[in-house]
């Protein structure tokens, strides 16, 4: 279960330092400092233009460029519904309405007690086995309205 | 003796329980005292059937298939350890009917092998490619893939050899890159995936191979953010490979250095477009670059570079083993070798598929896949992902083949077939595509930028009656302009699925059927 740490211009200083030598390192550098804050906080955006040699407007174009990296910090637990052809062709679209429903949020949103981030995802890989879904890092296949529910309630437990 | 029972650990077999079940037989195991041993390998891409088990015989692996945590004791107590018959019995896995009929080249070791281990890729014949590639050296080996008329699995159907070659032919003493594009965005594939976690070590051979052929010491295996299983997978194997002395100086023992890193992607599908994956590499936003110059010339870094699909790639060690002319004895017309076809979507058995290039559609639905999940009639296919176009049954004779498809307006891209049946509606997919490309166009080029949004609200027009024949009109003039003006794949085949599914299913979109117009 992710736990992330609140900001700390050391903690992120050091892990720009660490992959600072690294050819491109700026998507690395990016992913585990969300994978330790949650997201990628704006103060950390100085201090790598600063190590890497950039101009902060380049790096805000790169971090905003890409889906996964987050302004603030998810839920305790992230739910990705697949929304692509293939779950489409199963019904992903109805189970979509559902997780929203449930949870009270739309895609891309949190639910009041923080505890489940929804997100669209275009495919997980796992076609043979639509509707597919993610919870955190755990995949699920062959989902159907019961999977779902149960997927929810294990989420928000 | 111990018994040996192989399990996946493949995602595809995760998502539906497999560790669960390989959990319930390691607690059995204990209580009851059974000398078992547990082999996690990929999967053999049968998902109906997963989570299989495959129990380890004189005759071959015998198969038990779909387990449930709950069926363990039951299979256990059935004497399943000794290959005996139980309501979940496949008989001999390598027998069943889906298997039997494919030509595994690429996935030869796929589902077999421990993904984790070096050793037992070797037992298997691994890294013989790689063997040969150092005997016979560079040249002979770029031509080698040159004549097994290899072309990029990865959609674009370039003949792999031809990169090679061109920077091969780059001035040496300078640092050249191997990449290989990982970024597997499109709906209704998994085939690279199934490779990082089944079969990595393939991979690696492969890129290895790459590295020598045209003088390349540093590569990149560039895998998608959504894929997190295949990142460990892939970078368990490396580091494997290079405790075992197959990466880094000198490898296996020859006069070549070679070395490589797994990096992850940010959920940009755009970044499959190869060269919006140098960019990314590069760490800026994946834009898509203008060609010439081709990567090849001017690649990762500004410097010459491969970049391969990982089926390309996988396939390689494979050619380098049999040879070029066992290789393009395969397949048909220009398309030589074999495709690992993903059967997906609303269909009967799911999954992957390896045979040589010129199978029907029909016979990779019906037959193969066995008609939808569902049990209702086939109404649409779409072939090569999000940007391949949608076939109707009328289509179904239209052999697996690259210019077969560009013939019938279609692609087939990385090979993902997605079946829907006779409840899907068209104009919804139509809309859905051009979403799509509005989501995730990197925003370089106006027509793919501005021209998948105005597609969404043509689409949104077209089907409440707005100014229908007109807005058909404008649709398909848009539809032409993004083809021929975007500067990549993503605006320029997201015509394929909106004009297909307009074409072939005009009554979705409450237009006239064409066909009958033109009988009238």
């Amino acid at each position: 279960m992710p736990r992330y740490e609140p900001w700390n211009a050391d903690r992120a200083g050091e892990i720009i330092a660490r992959h600072r030598h690294e050819e491109g390192a700026a998507l690395p550098i990016l992913h585990e400092l969300q994978a330790t804050f949650g997201c990628v906080p704006e103060a950390a955006i100085p201090l790598m233009a600063e190590v890497l040699n950039l101009s902060r407007a380049e790096l805000h174009g790169t971090v905003t460029f890409y889906h996964d990296f987050r302004k603030e910090p998810p839920g305790r637990r992230v739910l990705k519904l697949c929304r692509a052809e293939s779950c489409q062709a199963m019904g992903s679209d109805a189970l979509a309405a559902r997780a929203e429903q449930k949870l009270g949020v739309e895609m891309g949103g949190t639910n009041t007690d923080r505890s489940v981030t929804l997100e669209a995802v275009y495919c997980l890989g796992l076609c043979h086995s639509s509707p597919a879904a993610m919870l955190d890092k755990h995949v699920y296949g062959m989902l159907d309205q019961d999977k779902l529910d149960r997927l929810i309630d294990e989420a928000q437990r | 003796m111990s018994v040996r029972i192989y399990i996946s650990r493949d995602s595809g077999a995760l998502c539906v329980g497999a560790q669960e079940v390989a959990m319930q037989f390691f607690k059995l195991a204990e209580q009851k005292g059974l000398d078992i041993e547990i082999v996690r390998t990929g999967s053999r891409g049968m998902y109906w059937l997963e989570p299989l088990v495959e129990v380890a015989r004189p005759e071959g692996r015998v198969g038990y298939g779909p387990v449930k945590p709950s069926d363990v004791e039951e299979l256990i107590g059935a004497g399943m350890l000794d290959g005996k018959a139980h309501r979940l019995s496949l008989g001999l896995v390598e027998e069943i009917p889906f298997f039997k009929s494919q030509t595994r080249l690429t996935f030869k070791h796929c589902g077999i092998v421990d993904p984790r281990s070096l050793e037992d890729y070797k037992a298997h014949g691994g890294y013989k490619g790689l063997a040969k590639a150092i005997e016979i050296g560079p040249e002979a080996t770029v031509e080698e893939v040159v004549n097994s008329g290899l072309r990029g699995r990865g959609g674009a159907g370039f003949p792999t050899g031809i990169k090679w070659r061109t920077v091969a032919a780059t001035p040496p003493q300078q640092q050249k890159y191997i990449v290989c594009n990982a970024d597997e965005g499109d709906s209704g594939t998994f085939a690279d995936r199934m490779i990082m976690e089944g079969d990595p070590f393939v991979l690696i051979e492969g890129m290895t191979i790459a590295g020598i052929a045209v003088g390349a010491s540093y590569g990149y295996v560039y895998i998608r953010s959504e894929y997190p299983d295949a990142v460990e997978a892939m970078e368990i194997a490396v580091r494997a490979a290079r405790a075992g002395g197959m990466l880094g100086k000198n490898i296996a023992g020859s006069k070549y250095d070679y070395d490589m890193e797994v990096r992850m992607g940010a959920g940009a599908y755009v970044c499959g477009e190869e060269t919006s994956l140098l960019e990314s590499l590069e760490g800026k936003r994946g834009e898509v670059r203008a060609k010439p110059p081709l990567p090849a010339h001017v690649g990762l870094f500004g410097k010459p570079t491969v970049i391969n699909n990982v089926l390309s790639l996988a396939s390689v060690p494979i050619i380098m083993i049999d040879g070029a002319e066992f290789y393009k004895n395969f397949g048909m017309g220009r398309s030589r070798g074999t495709m690992p076809i993903q059967l997906a979507g609303n269909i009967k058995h799911g999954g992957l598929y390896e045979t040589a290039f010129g199978i029907t559609l029909r016979a990779l639905v019906d037959e193969v896949g066995g008609g939808t999940r569902t049990g209702r009639p086939v109404r649409a296919v779409q072939v090569g992902g999000p940007l391949g176009a949608y076939f109707p049954r009328e289509l179904f004779d239209t052999p697996f083949d690259y210019e077969a498809f560009t013939a019938a307006d279609g692609l087939i891209g990385h090979g993902g077939i997605v079946v829907f049946d006779d409840t899907v509606d068209m104009a919804k997919q139509a809309r859905f595509a051009m979403e799509f490309c509005a989501i995730e166009s990197c925003g370089k080029c106006t027509p793919c930028r501005i021209g998948s949004t105005r597609g969404v609200e043509l689409v949104d027009k077209i089907v409440a009656g707005e100014n229908r024949e007109a807005n058909l009109v404008v649709l398909e003039d848009l539809c032409h302009t993004m083809k021929l003006g975007s500067l990549c794949a993503l605006g320029g085949f997201t015509p394929y699925p909106v004009m297909s599914a307009l074409t072939h299913f005009p009554e979705d979109f409450g237009a006239k059927k064409k066909r009958l117009e033109a009988a009238e």
